[in-house]
């Protein structure tokens, strides 16, 4: 069996399959890769199994040594990845945050609640690699690998997230959904898989009582007090008491996992 | 009665009825009978749905749920806390009352678990003594052990891991709120009963 050795963790390095879908009800929340378009083009990639679990790198990647050969594909953000025989350095990441290494055959962590995911909310699955840790790699799949590149979406200088209003918008002054689609927000370099913090005009409240605490989903611009945004990500609370002005359309959801810190995103109203 | 149903997203449905009740009727009748939806958590009096086909059409569920009808009361699960939370005074100091009334209030109301949100195995107690409504505190704190029981606005809780907190905190229980290796991994259902009883 293949083992992979952790020489650095990188920044924030975390196992991810599709995570813990449907289990919101008991207070877990998704989880599984921020960027799944990336994550499944890999696995796909590489012959693997629907959710078979990858590793998600985060700004700047990890320096893996293997003690066999593997095949392995490198998705989402681009990197350097410099490759040695055994050792392959992910590098930083340009264009996007977040890098998949999905090596043929899948990390093999035991699955907690149905999903080999790291939740940074909850603790639920492995902690985030440390340089030391040893991982297993699965049995290869009878599928074969794909071919050596394909093209990966480009990341635009400032992505257009489209926005579905509601489920709350009517908590907010009339032109706060203009206000929210006219200019560029910058991304808050305090963001993580939980949330993206936005910074820029504060999103003014027409209602200032508590809004009892409700369902939450990725993608959702949940709005504090400050006025301030912060669009959730898969490791989001199930439930929450700030209003959610509008949530970013599923299909787009993949774009807001490879925001940088610090770049700008302009949010459009879909339909 | 009103019904609003609102959108949560290209994939979601949050719906706004007029009472917890109704809220985990919706909820049960939905996780009972509908496979074509992916989530269907209940807050404190909406149930948010989401799906990854289809549209669902909600409407027949939600007419039924809106029929209140004495269904089977939730089960009935005894929590034993050990009194003494750091907050437990000023609890007292700020309802007026004693921290014995307080132990004795907050043992004598039957709780009903509303929904469960936060963290895994969270679940926000209702119906507690209303004497006992106190806010939050103004600074939450960066970490409260898991097992504390704890109060806050109208609600009774128990935190199911360390983490950040802004409740008052009155005691500890042995308890374990959440084991994901446990079937069901959650000690407490949404409309479960919930009796605190002194350790």
């Amino acid at each position: 069996m293949t083992r992979i050795e952790v020489v650095t963790p990188g920044l924030l390095t975390t196992v991810q399959d599709r995570g813990r879908p449907g289990l919101a009800h008991l207070g877990v929340p998704p989880s599984g890769a921020a960027d799944p378009v990336a994550y499944e083009l890999g696995n796909r990639l590489v012959g693997n199994p629907d959710g078979a679990a990858a590793l998600e790198a985060t700004l700047d990647g990890p320096v893996l040594r293997f003690d066999a050969p593997t095949t392995v594909a490198l998705t989402g953000a681009t990197t350097p990845a410099v490759r040695t025989v055994e050792m392959l350095d992910v590098g930083r990441c340009v264009n996007g945050v977040r890098t998949y290494v999905c090596v043929r055959g899948g990390i093999d962590v035991e699955p907690v609640l149905g999903s080999r995911s790291t939740d940074l909310l909850t603790g639920l699955g492995p902690a985030p690699l440390r340089a030391g840790d040893v991982l297993r790699v699965g049995p290869a799949p009878s599928r074969a690998a794909g071919p050596g590149t394909v093209p990966g979406p480009a990341l635009p200088d400032t992505p257009v997230l489209r926005v579905v209003p509601g489920p709350r918008d009517d908590w907010f002054a009339p032109d706060a959904l203009e206000a929210l689609c006219s200019e560029p927000w910058r991304v808050s370099s305090s963001s993580n898989r939980v949330g993206i913090r936005l910074e820029g005009p504060a999103l003014e409240r027409a209602r200032h009582d508590e809004l009892l605490s409700e369902g939450l989903v990725t993608g959702a611009l949940q709005v504090p007090p400050s006025g301030q945004p912060i669009l959730l990500l898969q490791d989001h609370p199930t439930t929450g008491g700030y209003p959610v002005i509008g949530v970013v359309r599923s299909d787009d959801v993949p774009l807001a996992g490879q925001l940088a810190p610090r770049q700008s995103v302009r949010f459009a109203i879909d339909g | 009665m009103n019904v609003t149903v609102r959108p949560a997203g290209d994939q979601g449905a949050l719906v706004e009825l007029p009472d917890n009740g109704a809220a985990l009727r919706l909820a049960g009748l939905l996780r009972e009978e509908r496979s074509d939806l992916l989530d269907v958590v209940i807050g404190h009096t909406t149930v948010l749905v989401t799906w990854a086909g289809e549209k669902p059409d909600l409407g027949d569920a939600v007419k039924r749920a809106l029929v209140a009808e004495a269904g089977p009361a939730g089960r009935l699960v005894e929590i034993p806390v050990v009194y003494d939370g750091p907050d437990l005074d000023e609890v007292a100091r700020l309802t007026g009352l004693s921290p014995e009334e307080v132990i004795a209030r907050h043992t004598g109301a039957e709780h009903v678990a509303a929904f469960i949100g936060f963290q895994p195995g969270f679940a926000y107690l209702t119906g507690g003594d209303t004497l006992l409504h106190v806010p939050r505190r103004d600074a939450p704190r960066t970490r409260v052990p898991g097992g504390t029981v704890a109060i806050a606005g109208p609600y009774s809780g128990v935190y199911p891991r360390e983490s950040p907190g802004g409740w008052r905190l009155l005691g500890s229980t042995s308890a374990l709120m959440f084991d994901p290796a446990r079937e069901p991994p959650a000690l407490l259902a949404p409309g479960d009963r919930v009796r605190f009883v002194v350790a």
